[in-house]
């Protein structure tokens, strides 16, 4: 088991031609103990996603260093599994052989056929091993990218919106499955999401970021029992606090993409914060 | 006499195709000889073109300074026909034969490289994220994401360099020697014109027959699996 730290992360983005760039986020830290699930929330443009991508080492961070569990990271590894918002599954090998790949510079053929197919068992797609990604549903294949990156057993887990494309009652069913998994193997996971519930119901602790200047703007601790009831009180209190924070955030970003005649006000007005249909029944 | 408008020996009836067709398969056997010459030629020129060709792509998508000295000097080959090339060709390598195949392999090598060029770029880099995430280095992702994943554009590149080579093919044979196209030629100096025409529905069936009963059967296949399904 491994730790995150994260410290003094800038990242810059460098425009060539028209000599312009663009610092997502800079002095950013942030310390992630062994164990712990950890959710990055945050408005679209925030840096959450950048910030993931650079503890997975697919990007590098302009300044700073990352550490897990006290190396430095400058490129992707097999300690660190990531699922993707796409489950990025390879479409010419079978849900069977997608696991399999992963896992084969690890282990040999014979290991890794059999691990692979014991964690497509805890995502109930014992039946669709042989089956081919274009013949699943959006949510099966994102159940296939979770079993590849927990049969992967890394010490990490890096989540990146993994269930931002799905539909309600697929997603819902997936947060009991992570939740379940997780319980079981007890990794490290920093999860990236921009929905408020889906942060509470996962995380141990939930990091707020923000936007020009980006970086992190708050931390939340969640100190509720699991399984954990989205109708309970402390779980809808928690809800209004961060919406609270957050609210100043995304009219931030609403502003600079839609000129300065945007008015949350207004705009409140359309879009009522109670999105429950028959809320008020 | 006096009803006819043009000779018949100029303007073939079907009936005289479909005897010319039984004549020279099952008769004098010289279209079956020069049906099977063509297929050879075709086949090996094919699959010479599909080699070179994917080779040839993978160097100009991994290498930027191939792509970029190379590159433009394919496009400028692709737009040569290559029958042009024959005359050299049938200097350089003497015998006919060889000549024509080499005439097939430069009409179709050009549109596979540049397809296994463009299906090698167009990767999506979401299969490239997660395979390094999974530990792969270097060539491993070119040989087992890179290449898997451009299937779907190499195989656009393998039907159109079988649509050149085999028009390579024919033009080369109407002016070379053997295989289909010579029979043609020669038909054509003994004014039979019903064996002409029995020898363009030898061709168009065999084109056919590869456009739809092969190439047709594995796109649908490929196209489904790798979720570009019609």
């Amino acid at each position: 088991m491994a730790g995150i730290q994260i410290e003094n992360v800038r990242k810059t983005f460098e425009n060539k031609k028209e000599k312009k760039s663009h610092t997502v986020f800079e002095n950013l830290n942030l310390h992630i103990s062994s164990g712990e699930f950890v959710s990055l929330l945050g408005p679209s443009g925030c840096g959450k996603s950048t910030l993931l991508n650079i503890v997975a080492g697919l990007e590098q961070a302009t300044e700073g260093t990352v550490k897990v569990d006290g190396k430095k990271i400058d490129s992707p590894g097999t300690d660190r599994g990531v699922v993707f918002q796409e489950a990025a599954l390879m479409p010419w090998m079978t849900v069977l052989d997608n696991v399999i790949f992963a896992l084969k510079k690890k282990m040999r053929k014979e290991e890794a056929k059999k691990r692979a197919v014991e964690f497509l068992k805890l995502v109930h797609l014992s039946k669709f091993i042989d089956s081919y990604p274009h013949e699943l549903s959006g949510g099966m294949k994102q159940r296939v990218a979770i079993a590849r990156a927990f049969a992967m057993d890394p010490a990490i887990l890096l989540m990146d919106e993994p269930f931002g494309a799905l539909d309600e009652q697929t997603r819902s069913n997936l947060h009991k499955e992570v939740q379940y998994i997780w319980a079981t193997s007890r990794k490290t996971v920093l999860f990236v999401t921009h929905n408020i519930r889906e942060s509470i119901l996962l995380s141990d602790r939930i990091i707020l970021m923000g936007t020009r200047p980006g970086g992190i703007i708050g931390e939340f601790k969640v100190d509720l029992p699991r399984p954990r009831k989205q109708a309970s009180a402390e779980f809808i209190a928690l809800e209004e606090k961060i919406m609270g924070q957050l609210a100043g955030e995304i009219e931030k970003v609403m502003r600079e993409e839609m000129g300065d005649d945007y008015n949350s006000q207004k705009a409140s007005l359309l879009y009522s914060s109670n999105r429950d249909m028959g809320g008020h029944i | 006499m006096a009803f006819e408008f043009r000779s018949t020996t100029l303007f073939p009836s079907p009936i005289g195709a479909v005897v010319q067709l039984y004549k020279g398969f099952f008769d004098t056997g010289i279209l079956t000889s020069a049906l099977f010459t063509s297929l050879f030629r075709i086949a090996l020129g094919f699959i010479l073109a599909l080699i070179i060709g994917t080779i040839l792509g993978i160097i100009l998508a991994r290498s930027k300074f191939a792509d970029e000295t190379l590159g433009s000097l394919v496009i400028a080959l692709q737009s040569v026909p290559s029958i042009v090339w024959l005359p050299i060709a049938l200097l350089i390598f003497q015998g006919g034969g060889t000549a024509i195949i080499f005439i097939i392999v430069l009409g179709g090598t050009w549109s596979m490289t540049m397809n296994m060029r463009m299906g090698l770029k167009n990767v999506s880099p979401l299969y490239l994220q997660a395979a390094k995430t999974m530990g792969y280095k270097g060539s491993e992702l070119v040989w087992k994401v890179m290449i898997p994943a451009s299937i779907p554009s190499a195989l656009t590149g393998a039907r159109l360099a079988w649509a050149f080579g085999w028009r390579a093919l024919m033009a080369g044979e109407l002016l070379g020697t053997g295989g289909l196209g010579r029979t043609l030629m020669d038909a054509k100096d003994f004014y039979n014109m019903d064996l002409v025409v029995a020898i363009i529905i030898i061709i168009a069936t065999t084109g056919l027959i590869i456009e739809y009963l092969v190439f047709n059967k594995i796109e649908n296949r490929v196209l489904a699996r790798w979720g570009y399904a019609k």
